[in-house]
C-alpha cells in the first residue's frame, strides 16, 4: 500500500489546508514523461502546472511558482485521464438488480428525448473503483438491450459526457449525442426486419424536418400527425441541425452502409458504435468522416452480424484514416480499457493512436476536446501519473487528478481488501472500518 | 429426487422389466464410459526447444532453458541439453516456454459462436436438478471459439453446464484439438465433473420465473440435500446388489448414477458459488454426505474465507476482476486470487468466457500487479501455477499435464515475449508434442468449418 499511503497523506494535507475548495494553489507535476496528445507529442522531463482546475503550463523549463505543491513524477508517464466512450456510469449499479438500473427504459412514451443526464448517480461505487485506475471521463449512454431487459424503440435516447471527479457539476456536456440501435436488435425492436428500424428512423427524421420548419403550425394543430411526440421531435431537430450526432450501434458491414446512406440523405453527423465489421467498410467510413467506437477485444463471430470480427479492427480502421475510440462495454471494469488498448497495439494499432482512442478521439467525437483530452494549456487538468507504460498489465495509476482535484486512492474495493487482507485479527472483520 | 425424475420413473421401470438377473457372476455395474475418448495425438517429432525462459508451472523458473519433446512427452528439460540425433530444434531465445494453459470453466461448444438460440445448449433449465445430463452431448466441436482459445495458449479446458440448476449435470474435460467429434477431443483418463450452482441463478430461473422450488437460498440447500439423500440410497442398493447381499438389480437412473459417482469419489464437484457464507454452507453439505468440493467457481468472495478453503483443500476458480453484475458479485477485490493463494489454498484463474479464455495469462498478470502493489509479493513463475498446475489438479489430470515434468504430456506454449505482458502472443502451441498452432504459419492455424467461405474477404479474418 505504499503508493496509497503516500497519496493519502497528500490528500489529507490538502483537505486540512483547503477544506472543500478546489485547489486555489498551484500544483506542479515535475519530471514527467508527458503524452500531450497534441502536436507537441511526447515531452520528456517536463513540468505540468495546474491552477484552479486548469493546466496553465506544460513543457520543459516551466517556472514553478513559489509555494506550489510539487509532485515528482520521476520520469513516470503522464497522460490525460482515460475516456470510456460508451458507458453506464451512474445509471446501473448492479446490473441484475433492476432498482439500480436506469440505463434502459421499457416505456413507449419517449424515445429521442429520453435523457439520462438528470438521473446519473455520481455516488455510484463504479466511479471510485474506475477513477483510481485512471478513468476520468465517460459518455453515459442509454441502451436498448441490457442484461435481461429490452427497450421498445430503435431510437434509444440521449447521452451525456461526465467527469468522474466529483458529485457536483459532473455533467460536462449534456445530451450531446443521440443513440440509436440498428442491425439485429434494431430489427427486433422495430418489428422484425432491419428495414423496419431504418424506416422508423427515416420517418422520424422527416417528421422532425417538417416540424422544424413549421413549429407554429404544429402548435396550432395545422400539421399532419407525426410519428413522434413534441419532445422527441425537438431532440431530432438538434440532430438535423448538426448540434448532436447520431450514434448508431451496429456491427454488420451492410448495416453500417445502410446507416451511412441514411446519414448522407439527411446530412446528419454519424458515429458508429460497436462496429465489429467496420474495418470491412473502412474506406467509406473514412470518406464520410464517420468515427467508430469499439471494444478492441471483440474478435469472435458472436452473432451473424459480427462474422468479420477481428482483433485488427482498430488497426485497419486507423490505417484507412477512420477515427477510433474505445469503450469497455462493462463500465464496472472501464479500468480494463487500457488492457484492451494494449491488445489492439499487439495487433497492429500504433501506440500513439491507442492513447488517442482513450483520450482526445472520444473528446472530439463528443465535442468536448476544448476542455479535455490533451495535456495542454487551457485544458481541464485530468492527469494521471502511471507507474509504467499505461497500457501494460503491470502498470497502475499512481496518482489521479480530475479537473485539478487530487483523487483519494480509495474505493469500496480497496476498503474490502483492507478489511479482509488478514483473517486472523482478534475481532471479526466488521470492526475494521 | 425431482418432479422430472418422478415423471420418468414408470418408463425407467418398464425398461428394467427385462430378464431377471439371478446370475451373480454377471453382476456388473453399468458401463462408466459409454462415450469413450477417441483422441489420438497429432503427429509429432522429436524436438528440442532451446534457450527459453521457462516457467515450469509448479513455481519453478529456468533461465536459458531447454526442453526435449519425444513421443509426445516431455523427455527432458533443464539447461544445456544435447540435441539428439535426428531431432529438430527451435531457437526460443528471448522467448518464454510454459505448460499449456488449462481453463477449469469454459462453455465453448455448448454456447457456440454465433450465439444464436439453436446453439444455446448449456442449461437444461427444465428442472432444478438435472444430474442426468452430460454436457459432452451438447458440445459442438465446430465452435470457432476453440481455435481462438488455442491462439491464447489454452491446451485443455473443462466444459461445464451452465448455472441455472442446483445440479446442472456432468462436465467434460477436452484437449483443445480440432476434431470432427466431441469424442475426438476428450482428454483420455480425465475424470468427469459435476456442476452445482449456489445462489441467485437457480432462484431466478425456478422460483422467480416459474414459481417452483427453489425460490430462496434455503430452498437451494434443501434441493441439494434431497438429491444427495437419494443418491446415498441408490448407492446402497447398487452396492448391496453388486456385493451379492441383494438379488434385486436396481433400476438404472442416470441422474443418481452421476451423484453416486460423486459419493464414490469418481466424479469431481465443481460448484458455482459467489458468496463466502454460501461457500461455507456448501462445504458443510459436502461433509454431511461425505464428498468433496473440488473447486468453487467464480468465488468472488473467496478472499473472505481463504482459510476455510485451505483447510478443506478446496480450490477456487476465479476471475481477475469481474464484479458488480449481480448483488452476489458486488464485493469484488483485485487481490482475490492472490489472497486465496497466500492462505495456502489452491487458486485458479478461470474464464467462463469465450473472450476471457483467449487471455488467461493477461488475467493472471493483472492479479500479479494488484497483489504486488498491495503488499502481497507474487512472482510470475509462482502465478503460473494459477494457470496450469492448480487447474490440472482441480480437473484430476495433474499426473498427465499442468506442469513440466519428465514423462508428462508435452502440452506446451512458446510465447513470443513475457506471457504476462499485454503485447505478447502465444507463438507456438503443442499438444502431446504436436504443433497444433503456429502464429506465423496460417497452415498451422485450425479454422472452424463455420468460418469457411462465409465472407467475401474470407482469409483476411483473424
Amino acid at each position: 500500500m505504499k503508493h496509497q499511503g503516500k497519496y493519502l497523506s497528500v490528500v489529507i494535507a490538502f483537505l486540512v489546508l483547503a477544506p472543500g475548495i478546489l485547489a486555489a494553489e498551484v500544483i506542479a507535476i515535475t519530471g514527467a514523461t508527458v503524452h500531450t496528445m497534441t502536436g507537441q507529442g511526447t515531452l520528456n522531463d517536463a513540468t505540468v502546472l495546474v491552477e484552479n482546475g486548469y493546466i496553465i503550463a506544460v513543457g520543459n523549463g516551466v517556472r514553478i511558482p513559489d509555494g506550489a505543491e510539487r509532485i515528482a513524477a520521476n520520469g513516470r508517464i503522464v497522460t490525460p485521464g482515460f475516456f470510456d466512450a460508451y458507458s453506464y456510469f451512474g445509471v446501473s449499479e448492479i446490473d441484475l438488480v433492476k432498482e439500480t438500473v436506469d440505463v434502459i427504459q421499457t416505456a413507449e412514451r419517449y424515445t429521442a428525448s429520453f435523457e439520462l443526464a438528470d438521473v446519473i448517480n455520481p455516488r455510484s461505487t463504479l466511479i471510485p473503483i474506475n477513477r483510481i485506475e485512471g478513468v476520468t471521463r465517460a459518455m453515459v449512454a442509454p441502451q436498448a438491450g441490457f442484461f435481461q431487459q429490452l427497450s421498445t424503440s430503435p431510437i434509444v435516447g440521449l447521452g451525456s459526457v461526465i467527469h468522474l471527479g466529483s458529485t457536483e457539476n459532473f455533467i460536462v456536456a449534456r445530451n450531446n449525442a443521440l443513440f440509436v440501435m440498428l442491425g439485429e436488435t434494431g430489427a427486433r425492436l422495430a418489428g422484425g426486419s432491419r428495414a423496419n428500424a431504418l424506416l422508423l428512423l427515416r420517418e422520424a427524421l422527416q417528421d422532425a424536418r417538417d416540424y422544424a420548419a413549421n413549429r407554429q403550425g404544429f402548435d396550432e394543430g395545422r400539421r399532419r400527425v407525426y410519428s413522434l411526440n413534441r419532445l422527441d421531435l425537438d431532440s431530432l431537430v438538434e440532430v438535423l441541425n448538426g448540434q448532436r450526432p447520431i450514434v448508431a450501434t451496429v456491427d454488420r458491414a451492410s448495416d453500417i452502409e445502410s446507416v451511412l446512406r441514411l446519414a448522407n440523405e439527411f446530412g446528419i453527423r454519424l458515429v458508429i458504435n460497436s462496429g465489429a465489421e467496420a474495418w470491412m467498410v473502412a474506406d467509406k467510413l473514412a470518406d464520410a468522416n464517420v468515427p467508430v467506437i469499439l471494444d478492441p477485444l471483440q474478435n469472435l463471430p458472436s452473432s451473424f452480424s459480427a462474422l468479420g470480427s477481428t482483433l485488427e479492427n482498430a488497426a485497419r480502421l486507423d490505417e484507412a484514416g477512420v477515427t477510433v475510440a474505445f469503450s469497455s462495454g462493462d463500465s464496472h471494469n472501464s479500468r480494463n480499457m487500457k488492457q484492451a488498448a494494449g491488445v489492439a497495439v499487439a495487433n497492429g494499432l500504433s501506440y500513439e493512436t491507442a492513447l488517442r482512442a482513450l483520450t482526445i478521439n472520444p473528446a472530439e467525437i463528443f465535442g468536448v476536446q476544448a476542455s479535455y483530452g490533451t495535456v495542454s494549456v487551457g485544458a481541464e487538468a485530468d492527469l494521471v501519473i502511471w507507474s509504467g507504460d499505461p497500457l501494460e498489465l503491470s502498470t497502475f495509476a499512481d496518482f489521479v487528478m480530475i479537473r485539478g482535484k487530487t483523487i483519494p486512492m480509495v474505493s469500496r474495493s480497496t476498503l474490502l481488501f483492507e478489511r479482509y487482507k488478514d483473517l486472523d485479527g482478534p475481532l471479526p472483520p466488521a470492526y475494521t472500518n | 429426487m425431482s418432479r422430472y425424475f418422478l415423471a420418468l420413473a414408470p418408463i425407467l421401470m418398464l425398461a428394467a422389466c427385462s430378464p431377471p438377473g439371478g446370475d451373480s457372476d454377471a453382476r456388473v455395474a453399468p458401463n462408466k464410459d459409454p462415450f469413450p475418448s477417441t483422441y489420438r495425438a497429432l503427429p509429432s517429432e522429436t524436438l528440442l526447444i532451446r534457450g527459453a525462459t521457462i516457467y515450469t508451472g509448479d513455481g519453478g523458473r529456468i533461465e536459458n532453458g531447454d526442453l526435449l519433446i519425444r513421443d509426445g512427452k516431455i523427455a527432458e528439460f533443464g539447461q544445456g541439453l544435447a540435441l539428439p540425433a535426428g531431432a529438430s530444434e527451435i531457437d526460443a531465445s528471448g522467448k518464454w516456454l510454459t505448460p499449456g494453459i488449462i481453463d477449469t470453466h469454459s462453455h465453448l461448444g455448448v454456447y457456440a459462436s454465433p450465439k444464436v438460440k439453436p446453439q444455446s445448449d448449456g442449461n437444461e433449465a427444465t428442472a432444478p436438478v438435472t444430474a442426468e445430463v452430460w454436457v459432452e452431448h451438447s458440445v459442438n466441436p465446430k465452435d470457432p471459439g476453440f481455435a481462438k482459445a488455442l491462439a491464447g495458449g489454452v491446451t485443455t479446458m473443462q466444459i461445464l453446464p451452465g448455472s441455472a440448476n442446483l445440479i446442472g449435470g456432468r462436465s467434460v474435460t477436452l484437449k483443445n484439438v480440432p476434431s470432427r467429434t466431441m469424442q475426438g477431443m476428450k482428454f483420455p483418463g480425465a475424470p468427469y465433473g459435476l456442476k452445482m450452482a449456489c445462489g441467485e441463478n437457480p432462484k431466478r430461473v425456478y422460483g422467480e420465473a416459474l414459481h417452483v422450488a427453489p425460490s430462496t437460498a434455503m430452498g437451494n440447500v434443501a434441493g441439494y440435500r434431497a438429491a444427495w439423500i437419494e443418491a446415498e440410497e441408490y448407492n446402497r442398493l447398487w452396492q448391496e446388489y453388486l456385493d451379492g447381499e441383494s438379488d434385486e438389480k436396481p433400476v438404472r437412473d442416470l441422474g443418481l448414477e452421476t451423484l453416486a459417482g460423486v459419493l464414490n469419489g469418481e466424479i469431481l464437484v465443481h460448484n458455482h458459488c459467489y458468496r463466502a457464507d454460501e461457500m461455507a454452507v456448501m462445504l458443510d453439505i459436502a461433509k454431511e454426505f461425505g464428498y468433496k468440493v473440488t473447486s468453487f467457481h467464480h468465488a468472488i468472495e473467496a478472499y473472505k474465507i481463504a482459510d476455510l478453503l485451505a483447510e478443506s483443500g478446496t480450490c477456487a476458480s476465479m476471475w481477475a476482476d469481474w464484479w458488480g453484475f449481480k448483488i452476489e458479485a458486488y464485493d469484488g477485490v483485485r487481490e482475490n486470487i492472490a489472497l486465496v493463494d497466500k492462505a495456502g489454498a489452491c487458486a485458479i484463474v478461470h474464464s467462463d468466457s469465450s473472450t476471457g479464455i483467449q487471455r488467461l495469462n493477461q488475467e493472471a498478470a493483472k492479479v500479479i500487479a494488484a497483489a504486488n502493489r498491495s503488499g502481497i509479493p507474487v512472482t510470475e513463475e509462482h502465478a503460473m501455477r494459477w494457470l496450469t498446475e492448480n487447474p490440472a489438479k482441480a480437473l484430476g489430470i495433474l499426473e498427465q499435464t499442468g506442469t513440466l515434468a519428465v514423462g508428462k504430456d508435452a502440452d506446451l506454449v512458446i510465447w513470443d515475449g513475457n506471457p504476462f505482458s499485454v503485447y505478447s502472443h502465444a507463438e507456438n502451441v503443442f499438444i502431446d508434442g504436436a504443433l497444433v498452432y503456429d502464429r506465423n504459419d496460417p497452415a498451422r492455424q485450425p479454422k472452424s468449418d463455420f468460418m469457411l467461405g462465409i465472407l467475401e474477404i474470407d482469409g483476411e479474418i483473424k
